[in-house]
């Protein structure tokens, strides 16, 4: 039986500051859910509410369908990982770990018995008479996510779990903690600024933006149809191009056709990733190539047109076929991305407008 | 290389002339007529009050900058409150402030023609030139040891510790007993032991707030300056050998806990990397 927590018009201020602007979030049981977005949206907020390290100004959280609001933290069956750790340094890894079971004044053969369980689970058995500061990062992360759930907690808290390690490290871990989930079904949030990490390891991904959830789903589905220009721009590189739609096709303001939508005439921002943008060589091609950057399996190559740089990326081995060369000429062909309004919300898809490669358009064409 | 060697022969022949030839000289003066004569200096009846009226001292004075400490820290490094600076400032007063004039302000405070001297008479209690004076001045002085050596270390520590205790099911006084001071552990006792140190060796306030009745208000180093001036040299070094002693004594220990925790103690003072 997984623990499922529902969030209802949460708004937090600080001072003048409204760091949660009327959050509304269904957690399902045992789903392992995303709170991604940039410093300062509110996601570690929000983690710390559901914990009941702050107080919200007001609306309501639920767990389990019970209000967890006026109940404090230990009455909450919350478990926390904080960013840092937070591990007791004067304490051995394993007294950190037993520490809640302790607080709960439970058996000592008990404590022993569920510490090591625990220490077997995150493979740290030969360390457990260590001090936090003789771990490395990885083994403290794991440590703090042991203590955290000794006392078998209903619901887990990560607050940018990965985010004090380096890159090897990380990905291991990220692979352990997913398979740890599968293994316990915990209903677990973590909070990251990290696309990559979120849509790696959670199930559904929420996106959080000065205060306010812009989009929730799952990774494909928020890749493939972000919300708004935000969550476009967060989710990796884009090239942002102002133009307009006339009759389904959309021209970029620097005149050239960028792809068809069905959107409805008028002023509109395209954007398009740069796997999307494929440059081929032609001699009488409008653009050219500024600079190519290989960057092991993909290449990132800068064009550049009257002024205007956009980025187009792929694979090393399609750069070698193609037979790009730094300042040759090329015709652009857009193959996809997003359009929005002007204010950055609606958004259509684009496709690849057939058979038009993308040079200077006739001035007529303009709108 | 040469500047080096230069500037550690000038720092070792420094320590031989101000700390071991003074100490080499108190132990040898102390014996000079023979182990019976020091021994016998030791047990006189006067000497025997001095050392309990020290002990009794350092007792109130210690305890009490411990509890001041710990509260002044747990002010400082867990609340932002207007004054807080003025505070940390505060505390750090009666290591610029001459002891003398911190015995004498006493003195003016409670003296008998002092601000609260006719209540206290007419009240029948005696703080100047009585056992109250000399364990007032003594806390006064020695206040800065305890705050100061934990306040820092409260700072850099921060809340992230107890906030885990929080969330790990703690409450307010399973938190301060079983994560806020044992991290400060350390801390706190090198600042005791040096508040300690200090509170039995004190002279200036105490001198200006005892009577210096021999034997009744007189502490260790007041008896030192009583018996010297009594021409009893030999007894004067044989108690100043006592306070060279504890000095002593207070570095082996703190030499040999921080031996044997070594490894705890390197662990909790690295700084947390992240």
């Amino acid at each position: 039986m997984s623990t499922e927590i529902e969030i209802a018009g949460i708004v937090r201020r600080f001072g003048p500051h409204t760091v949660l602007n009327d959050v509304n979030l269904s957690v399902r049981p045992g789903e392992l859910l995303a709170l991604l977005g940039p410093s300062g949206s509110g996601k570690t907020t929000l983690l710390r509410l559901i914990a009941g390290l702050d107080q919200p100004d007001s609306g309501n959280i639920q767990i389990d369908r019970a209000d967890a609001l006026g109940r404090k933290p230990k009455e909450r069956g919350v478990g926390f990982v904080f960013q840092h750790y937070a591990l007791f340094r004067h304490m051995t890894v394993f007294e950190n770990i037993a520490f809640s079971l302790r607080i709960r004044k439970a058996a000592k053969p008990e404590v022993k018995a569920r510490v090591e369980e625990l220490l077997k689970l995150i493979q740290l058995e030969s360390l457990a008479g260590r001090y936090p500061a003789q771990l490395s990062g990885g083994q403290r992360q794991r440590v703090a996510l042991a203590r955290a759930l000794a006392s078998q907690p209903r619901v887990l808290l990560l607050d940018e779990p990965f985010g004090a390690l380096d890159a090897v490290v990380r990905r291991d871990l990220r692979r352990w903690l997913r398979q740890l989930h599968e293994e316990m079904n915990i209903t677990t949030l973590f909070v990251t600024h990290d696309q990559e990490e979120a849509f790696d390891l959670a199930d559904r991904v929420v996106i959080m933006n000065a205060g306010k959830i812009c989009q929730e789903g799952t990774p494909i589905e928020i890749y493939r149809t972000p919300a708004n220009a935000f969550v476009h721009e967060f989710l990796g590189e884009s090239n942002i191009l102002p133009a307009a739609v006339r009759d389904g096709v959309v021209y970029a303001d620097a005149g050239f056709v960028i792809g068809a939508a069905a959107a409805p005439d008028g002023k509109v921002t395209g954007y398009i990733r740069p796997h999307h943008v494929s440059p081929l060589a032609n001699q009488n091609g409008a653009w050219r190539v500024l600079r190519i950057a290989a960057t092991g399996s993909h290449a990132r190559i800068s064009l550049g047109l009257d002024g205007l740089t956009i980025e187009a990326a792929m694979t090393a081995d399609a750069l070698l076929e193609s037979g790009l060369v730094s300042d040759a000429p090329v015709d652009v062909l857009f193959s996809g991305g997003t359009v929005f309004d002007a204010d950055g919300t609606k958004p259509v898809k684009m496709f690849a407008a057939r058979g038009v490669v993308a040079g200077p358009v006739q001035a007529s064409l303009h709108v | 290389m040469a500047v080096r060697r230069v500037l550690i022969a000038v720092a070792i022949a420094f320590m031989i002339l101000f700390l071991v030839m003074p100490l080499i000289i108190v132990f040898s003066e102390a014996m000079s007529a023979g182990i019976g004569t020091y021994f016998n200096a030791l047990v006189d009846p006067n000497v025997a009050d001095a050392i309990y009226l020290t002990l009794v001292i350092a007792a109130v004075a210690v305890p009490a900058n411990l509890v001041f400490g710990i509260m002044a820290s747990w002010c400082i490094a867990k609340f932002d409150f207007a004054g807080r600076n003025v505070l940390i400032t505060l505390i750090d007063l009666p290591f610029s402030i001459s002891p003398v004039i911190a015995g004498l302000l006493e003195v003016l405070l409670f003296g008998l023609n002092g601000l609260f001297g006719g209540w206290l008479s007419d009240h029948n209690i005696q703080i100047i030139f009585a056992l109250p004076g000399m364990i007032l001045a003594t806390t006064f002085v020695t206040f800065p040891f305890v705050a100061r050596e934990i306040i820092p270390l409260a700072q850099e520590q921060g809340n992230d510790e107890e906030e885990a205790a929080v969330t790990l099911g703690a409450g307010g006084l399973q938190i301060f007993f079983r994560v806020s001071l044992p991290k400060l552990r350390w801390g706190l006792f090198y600042g005791v032991l040096l508040c300690n140190a200090r509170a039995m060796g004190e002279f200036g306030a105490v001198s200006v707030v005892s009577g210096k009745i021999f034997g009744q208000t007189d502490t260790l180093s007041l008896a030192v300056e009583s018996l010297y001036e009594s021409y009893d040299i030999q007894a004067a070094f044989a108690v100043a050998s006592l306070l060279a002693g504890l000095a002593l004594l207070t570095l082996v220990l703190k030499a040999g806990l921080e031996w044997r925790h070594r490894d705890e103690i390197h662990a909790v003072r690295r700084k947390r990397s992240s």
